[in-house]
């Protein structure tokens, strides 16, 4: 020990260096540099020049872009559509999330496994798979290609997973005395669910939507084939600025694309309110953080745009997803 | 809460029969369409050039994005979890935002930043093709998956604590010795995990992609926008039943890995 320390005296260094930045050679600093670089040139300059670029013809043009007739009609539609398939999924999440948290039944780590298939799937491929059941040439003689339920059908699939993977584990943990307490003295079912259970996922039902809000909002691979992209119709936002791109005006689509921003930053930063939900912990278990109603679940923030098959167990509680500007 | 069988079943029914009709039966008819005509058909619809052209095209992508964000993701970790620096929060929240921005704003984001009128459009009059060429879908590609590897080792670094590395370092070892031999193989499960959704995330990128492309058949087309092609452009329904159980193939052969990888974690 002593002979290692006079041979190697910067080792008090190396201590610093290796608890500081271990891997890039010691140099203070150098590790910093260059990931700053890598996320600078990869994501904040290309969104900076965005951003730039949507009031390139000042904040009259970007409103002049933002709110013409055929912005604010696919925008309607892409928030219309986005909220009614969050409340349809909030609903059939939260009772598919029951089922498997408290049924038994044979099959029922199959069913398990398929809800992780949506955010597996590549989001065209989705289209594809829903086209072919649904699209001009369905085996079953229903046609949903470009009608806003065909749009709904294919958001409602890439957003499944979020209610249900929310609220499974938060039902799984919950503490069944206050469910039996409720039924021995008296409570019927409705009463039980509206003062035990329903207070404890809540959080996770809201979380888990307002996730599937903002995933259906930027929504685009998906909806891309089976949506038909008829202007006013079924052209959710995301197409809009395609199409905005495809005929020479990306003045326009920058300036959409940034309201989109907006619209998702806005639903994020909502969801750190919602699961800030003080009453969870009370009726739930006195030592659960709030916050883990959703951190603790195995839905994420990477599931919003990102198709990531989803893994119980790994996502562990002390995850840091920080902040969403 | 003690359901009745009836209202057990009920709620039994309700979530099957949407999974059913939302998932089972799609996936199910693709698989017939694409495979129906025969296995023969199927796979040379799928080795066509322009489909091996556009399986090249992805795993090429792959190959340069997933080196560089599963590296860099492992020093901006390393970086994140144990120095002390300032502007950490703004590298925090520029590795969640492509969490939150849509694939098609990306695109729109890389043609402000690199395209012929964009602040580096000077490199595209002077001949350096960025967008709607192979760099602007690399570039594309990376900003999708810029924060798995990150966000699947803070949590494990954090856990693991620096004690083992200090005693490393005061018995002597350079930090390159400390990162080969004690960080690397104590993260290589997370390391290993967040690749993989690196992989499957960017295997099946396609707005981004779709918007910096060139789009040409055999030449800029990726597996995802080759989909596209031969659904919307080339009318060949099969052909893109056939590209998309391909593509989906390759997915769940990933998502079964990381399955896989999950149960020999938790036996570990």
């Amino acid at each position: 020990m002593t002979a290692t320390l006079t041979r190697r005296p910067d080792a008090a260094a190396n201590v610093a260096a290796a608890s500081g930045r271990p891997g890039a050679g010691g140099r203070p600093g150098l590790a910093v540099g260059v990931v700053v670089l890598w996320l600078g040139v990869v994501v904040a300059l290309p969104l900076a020049a965005l951003t730039v670029a949507s009031f390139g013809e000042g904040v009259g043009g970007f409103v002049r872009a933002a709110t013409s007739p055929g912005a604010v009609a696919a925008l309607r539609t892409t928030l219309l559509l986005s909220a009614a398939v969050a409340i349809l999924n909030a609903v059939v999440g939260a009772v598919i999330a029951w089922v498997l948290a408290r049924d038994e039944f044979p099959g029922k780590r199959i069913v398990d496994a398929l809800i992780d298939l949506p955010f597996a799937l590549p989001t065209i491929v989705t289209s594809i798979v829903l086209l072919s059941l649904f699209g001009p040439s369905s085996p079953i003689g229903v046609r949903l290609n470009a009608t806003p339920l065909g749009v709904a059908v294919a958001l409602a699939f890439v957003t499944l997973p979020f209610v249900v993977r929310s609220v499974q584990p938060v039902l799984a943990e919950l503490d069944r005395e206050a469910e039996e307490a409720a039924a021995s003295l008296g409570a019927s079912n409705l009463v039980t669910f509206k003062t035990v259970i329903w207070p404890a996922i809540r959080p996770a039902v809201l979380g888990g939507a307002a996730l599937a809000f903002a995933r259906s909002v930027g929504e685009f691979g998906s909806v891309a084939l089976i949506g038909g992209n008829l202007p006013g119709r079924t052209q959710v936002a995301s197409q809009y600025i395609a199409q905005r791109i495809e005929i020479g005006d990306p003045a326009g689509a920058a300036a959409v694309s940034v309201t989109l921003l907006a619209i998702a930053a806005l639903v994020l930063v909502a969801i750190r309110y919602v699961t800030r939900d003080r009453r969870v912990t009370t009726v739930a278990s006195p030592d659960r953080s709030d916050s883990d109603a959703l951190t603790g679940s195995r839905v994420r923030l990477a599931d919003v745009n990102g198709v990531s098959p989803s893994a119980p167990g790994l996502k562990s509680g002390s995850r840091d997803s920080g902040g969403v500007g | 809460m003690r359901l009745s069988t009836p209202a057990r079943l009920t709620l039994r029914t309700i979530a099957i029969a949407y999974l059913a009709v939302l998932v089972v039966l799609p996936i199910a008819t693709v698989l017939t369409k694409a495979l129906g005509p025969g296995l023969a058909s199927f796979w040379a619809s799928i080795t066509t050039p322009a489909a091996i052209s556009a399986l090249n095209l992805t795993l090429l992508i792959l190959a340069i994005v997933v080196p560089l964000n599963v590296i860099l993701g492992t020093v901006a970790a390393l970086a994140l979890v144990r120095g002390r620096f300032r502007g950490k929060a703004v590298i925090q929240t520029l590795l969640d935002l492509p969490f939150a921005v849509s694939p098609v704003v990306v695109g729109v984001a890389l043609i402000s930043l690199w395209g012929a009128s964009g602040w580096f459009g000077a490199l595209a009059g002077a001949g350096v093709k960025i967008v709607f060429a192979v760099p602007g879908m690399v570039l594309a590609t990376a900003f999708v998956t810029v924060p798995f590897v990150v966000r699947e080792l803070e949590p494990v670094l954090r856990e693991l604590g620096d004690d083992q590395e200090q005693a490393a370092a005061t018995l002597g070892a350079t930090p390159w010795q400390t990162f080969w031999r004690i960080t690397l193989p104590s993260i290589r499960w997370g390391l290993l995990y967040g690749t993989l959704l690196t992989i499957s995330r960017g295997l099946g990128e396609y707005g981004a992609v779709l918007l910096v492309s060139s789009n040409l058949p055999g030449v800029s087309q990726t597996l995802t926008l080759l989909v596209h092609h031969r659904y919307v452009d080339a009318a060949n329904a099969y052909g893109a039943y056939t590209a998309a159980t391909l593509l989906m193939g390759l997915s769940l052969v990933t998502l079964l890995a990381t399955a896989l990888l999950e149960r020999s974690r938790r036996t570990a």
